[in-house]
């Protein structure tokens, strides 16, 4: 294990073995357990900088998800997507490179829509800045979102700049009767919500609000339903998931056993879903077929030319590694 | 006709009606929004499905011939500008709208979709398509998603980017792709993200699914004027400071607010030197109480005049004014070049003054419209395209606006790209290591460099010099730079 202390020292642990994997607080360890020698960002840690008035902060890849948490709201403001296992040490490296966004990444989107620029070390040593520092710019291609997900697989993050948002001023969290139908016409009606969960068999759904306190109880009046205590997402956001997936909607009545949602697509279960990746346990990285593309590794060739990062098909118990897909020869199209 | 043996297997793939290539034909696709520039394409491939692009693709790529994607040409940074020796895959045939599904909120469409049109087929279910470049009356969402566009709204709703959650693509490697798909979850690196903003680079976007946000169901949209621009950049960050997150910021100067005075009659406070809009949307008992909020910081930042607009009409002739800024600022001058720097939004007011300075140095007018939530700029250049080095003039000012906006902490394109236009400045941006990894990126993609080359990085090939005025869409009011 290799504890890097400066962006300097963390350029060198990637060059200091052949094979390397960056870890934070490994509070999702399936995604780390890779045969290859860690780097932990737990000593790089604290935000470098932060402009309330820019809505803007930047912080190294080991500053403690709480830690951005608490300075943001100590200004109002906050990360709107609910960042996962808060309380449990998660790194914002972690976040990005595992995608961990909660239930509030149904307003406003997840991680991928809150990241504006990333530092990172490629797999050749060589410390890299792409994507910007401020809530707006299209010059190059958005390396940044690309690596929310890539799992350490492509590059060791550095720093993260995110966009941040005003916190709203209250919160109301009501429970329902879930029917697909009922969840289906609340996500597109006209209530400010900013969470919209299914806890675990389904009967119910959770409602969450957000906005300016005098304006909630009438909304909540037009809803319905009865008003719970806001800890609960709390809970939600503690909660060790053992399963990343991408189901949606159409796909929620025959998954109701153990999933938690965001306005009908599933992120997160605590029981394997068809198709996924696991955050915990021995179960297989990958549950059923992972994208593919041929593309993949020439971008990992791009990123990482000397394999210094395992592959997304590289975990402790791997099978053999699948063929890549051939990339297709010039007279396919003829 | 037969096709020009420079053409070879890509003759046989189209009817000769759909392969354009004497020289009348192709004058129509020889510029797009960057009016300054233009070349003459080897010939105009115009498929009508997806499998045609497909062909296409491979075939440019078995022949090494170099091909720019196109949908209605509105680029601003000249990313659709033909290469010479290349072929223009038009994609405008390719506009169905595949498929809305109001339950999972999407809208899958092909490249060729008018951009407003998503927005249209989504409104019998209450949804409607955020981005909203001011161009959306024409501007296609194959162009959005190659130059991930931005519009009025980023703020609250960010960019084409943050809306796209799937993309079926071939690569300029010949490869067909699925990124994404239908949810808002994904498994793995974000390809879809990689792809949006790739400027042509990659290959071609067939098939494109983007979110729906459900249409808010009331706006207050409220124009403030002022004395001096810096006491509407004092009241931008007012708002800000103020905790409210509103859809859209936008400020206008004094020439840009003459422009849309002569040209749409906008009923804009006489006698300001700036002009503040600023739009709440959500749920009505939210707009009223956020609107009360707004009114109250808007007291206290010392305007001219306050109004506000009473109903959807008076909504929608504020926004005219805006959108039609750029196309008036025509009526100024022969001809403008339009910047789209970034600066952090607090040094607004700075970097209004220094350009008026650097404006003044060179000698030449500039008009300010710009998204002032995100610090977007949108300098407009004035210059006489008649006048012998005047461009050239004009060209050396938009540099320094954009070296200034990189030097305080911004960027040199908040949402037109960097295209030909800035290519040369994006090392103020990146140094050669990053550029370095953008090539390898590019590489991957597209090996042998036929994917709208001469785009995005600096030492390329130089386009000839174009005419000069308005595009004649832009005369006619139909499109506007923003």
């Amino acid at each position: 294990m290799i504890a890097p202390a400066t962006l300097v020292e963390l350029r060198d642990a990637v060059l200091s073995a052949p094979r390397v994997i960056a870890v934070g607080a490994r509070t999702k360890p399936r995604l780390s357990d890779v045969d290859a020698v860690a780097i932990t960002t737990t000593a790089l840690a604290g935000i470098t900088e932060y402009d309330p008035g820019e809505f803007t902060i930047t912080a190294l890849a080991g500053t403690p998800v709480a830690e951005l948490v608490a300075v943001l709201a100590g200004r109002g403001q906050h990360l709107p997507f609910d960042p996962l296992l808060v309380e449990a040490g998660s790194t914002i490296g972690g976040v990005v490179a595992a995608d961990t966004g909660g239930p509030g990444r149904f307003r406003h989107g997840g991680v991928r829509d809150f990241i504006l620029g990333v530092g990172f070390v490629d797999g050749a040593g060589r410390w890299l800045r792409l994507g910007g520092k401020v809530v707006k710019n299209a010059a190059g291609f958005d390396v940044p979102k690309f690596l929310v997900g890539s799992l350490g697989r492509f590059a060791v993050i550095g720093t993260v700049t995110f966009k941040v948002f005003p916190r709203p001023e209250r919160r109301l969290t009501l429970r329902l009767p879930f029917t697909p139908r009922a969840l289906a016409d609340l996500a597109r009606s006209r209530y400010p919500i900013d969470a919209l969960n299914l806890p675990p068999g389904h009967d119910d759904m959770l409602v969450r609000l957000a906005g300016p306190a005098a304006a909630l109880d009438a909304l909540a009046r037009g809803i319905g339903g009865r008003e719970e205590d806001d800890g609960l997402w709390r809970e939600i956001v503690e909660t060790p998931w053992g399963f990343r997936t991408d189901i949606v909607a159409a796909e929620i009545a025959a998954h109701r056993a153990a999933h938690v949602s965001g306005g009908g697509s599933v992120a997160w279960s605590l029981v394997a879903p068809p198709r996924g990746l696991t955050l915990r346990g021995s179960a297989p990285l990958w549950i059923g077929d992972r994208p593919r593309f041929a593309i993949e590794g020439a971008v990992k060739e791009a990123l990482d030319p000397v394999g210094r990062f395992p592959t997304l098909d590289d975990w402790t118990g791997a099978p053999a590694r699948p063929a890549p897909p051939p990339p297709p020869s010039p007279a396919a199209g003829a | 006709m037969s096709s020009p043996p420079a053409l070879g297997r890509l003759g046989a793939l189209l009817p000769p009606a759909r392969l354009l290539t004497r020289p009348a034909e192709l004058a129509a696709y020889e510029s797009d929004g960057l009016t300054a520039f233009e070349t003459r394409p080897l010939a105009v491939a115009v498929p009508e499905t997806r499998d045609e692009v497909i062909a296409l693709v491979r075939a440019c790529r078995a022949e090494g011939i170099p091909f720019v994607a196109r949908g209605s040409g509105t680029s601003l940074c000249g990313g659709s500008l033909p290469v010479a020796g290349g072929v223009v895959i038009a994609l405008n045939r390719l506009s169905r709208i595949l498929r809305i599904d109001p339950d999972e909120r999407i809208a899958v469409v092909e490249p060729g979709v008018v951009n407003t049109r998503v927005s249209l087929a989504a409104a019998p279910h209450g949804l409607y398509y955020a981005p909203d470049p001011s161009s959306q009356s024409i501007c296609t969402i194959g162009g959005n998603v190659a130059f991930n566009s931005g519009g009025a709204h980023c703020l609250k709703h960010g960019m084409t980017a943050n809306h796209v959650l799937g993309i079926e693509a071939v690569l300029a490697s010949g490869e067909v792709v699925r990124f994404g798909g239908a949810g808002r979850d994904r498994l793995g690196p974000d390809w879809c993200g990689l792809f949006t903003g790739h400027e042509g680079l990659f290959g071609i976007a067939l098939e494109i699914t983007l979110q729906l946000l459900p249409r808010p169901e009331a706006y207050a949209t409220v124009l403030a004027g002022y004395a001096t621009l810096e006491r509407a950049g004092d009241a931008v960050a007012a708002v800000i400071a103020g905790g409210l997150l509103p859809g859209a910021i936008e400020v206008m100067d004094s020439l840009a607010i003459e422009a849309a005075r002569a040209a749409v009659d906008a009923d804009y406070p006489p006698g300001c030197a700036a002009v503040l809009i600023v739009e709440i949307e959500g749920p009505r008992e939210v707009v009223a109480i956020e609107r009360e909020r707004l009114d109250a910081i808007l007291a206290t930042s010392a305007p001219v005049a306050v109004r506000a607009a009473r109903d959807d009409a008076e909504r929608a002739a504020i926004w005219k004014g805006r959108k039609s800024a750029f196309s008036a600022v025509g009526r100024l001058s022969p001809d403008f070049i339009v910047q789209d720097g970034v600066v952090p939004r607090q040094r607004l007011g700075e970097a209004l003054r220094r350009i008026a300075a650097l404006a003044d140095e060179a000698g030449l007018r500039v008009a300010n419209v710009f998204h002032a939530g995100d610090g977007n700029l949108h300098p407009l250049i004035l210059f006489d395209g008649r006048v012998a080095g005047a461009l050239s003039q004009a060209e050396a000012l938009a540099g320094r606006i954009l070296r200034m906006c990189v030097e305080m902490g911004g960027s040199i394109t908040g949402e037109h790209g960097v295209g030909v236009e800035k290519r040369e400045f994006l090392p103020a941006m990146f140094n050669a290591d990053e550029i370095d990894c953008l090539k390898r990126l590019r590489a991957a993609f597209d090996p042998l460099g036929i994917a709208n080359p001469g785009k995005m990085f600096p030492g390329g090939e130089a386009p000839a010099l174009g005419h000069v005025g308005l595009h004649p869409l832009e005369r006619a009011g139909v499109v506007s730079r923003e």
